[in-house]
């Protein structure tokens, strides 16, 4: 019955932390670019220090979160899905950008 | 003996229940008119079998509200010079509501909700106790005054997409009444309202489009009250309260 209420803190909480992340993002492809870094150096860069690591490990979960709860919404207003079995697969979904996104971490600076 | 030729103007009214259809009558037009008087001219004059509701006729007891040219309205405070723009009228019953017969909709899932949002006040004090001292000027009891003058008309219920997208959304007016509640220091109800505007189709499904706001005849807030309670509902989850 409260989890309505978790679901509205946990959107919220990722939304505020998505912001900051995509903000950094784009200032790191920006710089990319204009410093026309190839792609060996990006690599070199993401195992230098564990902060780029750990950045988008977070930026990750919090899309985990994020992106399925959103879909929740869409799905029950304008597919009028909803329950249990919607429930079920976007938390599969959920699973899915977790395990993709930290696999492409472990993959850029493992 | 004077011969009045009024001017006529086409004004369709929804007739029937949901799979009913517009109607067309043509309607004297005349200076001042509301789009009541113009219902109640069809009803006494053109067909008595038109059902529709009004009370007060000036304002003040909400009955009178219909979508007007697509939006919902009080049809004794709605001047027909001000919606007709292009000299014709569509009258129907409010939207999102179960349709009764014409004009008039059933207003119980409106209240339904209004009591599942725990829309009630829940005393603690009794006979023996002294009247309750709140300050008029004191931060929740100014949130109240902002937002205890709703009648419960139904305009903002039947204005909300979010009431229309999801069917166990608990609506504006419910939640607002729960806000000025939530802010009552008398009322003993607390964690339990909390968590009835916390559940599935609470305060956390609205989507601060404002068409209630838009559209409150009495020019409350039931955007800023959501945002209240949804600030209420978060701070008690954080602290395990709720």
């Amino acid at each position: 019955m409260r989890y309505a209420a978790w679901r509205f803190v946990l959107q919220r909480g990722s939304a505020a932390v998505l912001a900051l992340c995509v903000i950094v993002h784009l200032a790191t492809i920006i710089y990319a670019v204009r410093h026309a870094l190839s792609a060996e150096a990006i690599v070199a860069r993401m195992h230098a220090t564990a902060f780029w690591p750990s950045f988008y490990t977070l930026f990750v979960v919090a899309v985990a979160i994020h992106a399925p709860l959103g879909l929740r919404t869409i799905a029950d207003e304008w597919l009028a899905l909803r329950g249990r079995a919607t429930d079920t697969v976007l938390a599969l979904f959920a699973l899915v950008l977790l395990g993709g996104g930290l696999y492409a971490v472990a993959s850029l600076a493992g | 003996m004077r011969v009045m030729t009024d001017a006529t103007f086409p004004v369709r009214i929804w007739r029937g229940g949901a799979d009913g259809a517009f109607e067309q009558f043509d309607v004297p037009r005349r200076a001042s008119q509301t789009v009541l008087d113009v219902v109640t001219h069809v009803q006494r004059h053109l067909d008595a079998s038109l059902a529709y509701r009004y009370a007060c006729r000036v304002g003040m007891c909400g009955s009178c509200a219909m979508t007007v040219n697509g939006k919902a309205r009080w049809t004794c405070r709605t001047h027909v010079d001000a919606v007709a723009t292009d000299g014709t009228l569509e009258i129907a019953p409010l939207s999102h509501l179960p349709i009764v017969r014409d004009l008039v909709v059933d207003m119980a899932p409106f209240f339904d909700k209004w009591a599942a949002a725990k829309g009630r006040f829940q005393p603690t004090a009794t006979r023996n106790d002294d009247f309750a001292k709140v300050a008029p000027a004191s931060a929740k009891r100014r949130a109240i005054d902002a937002t205890i003058e709703c009648i419960g008309c139904a305009v903002c219920y039947a204005s909300c997409d979010v009431v229309e997208w999801k069917p166990d959304y608990l609506g504006p007016a419910a939640l607002n009444r729960a806000w000025t509640l939530v802010n009552d220091v008398r009322d003993g109800a607390g964690v339990s309202r909390l968590r009835a505007v916390a559940s599935e189709g609470g305060c956390q499904s609205c989507h601060t489009h404002q068409s209630c706001t838009r559209s409150c005849p009495k020019h409350l807030s039931p955007t800023g009250s959501i945002a209240g309670l949804k600030r209420a509902v978060a701070q008690a989850a954080l602290k395990g309260t709720l």
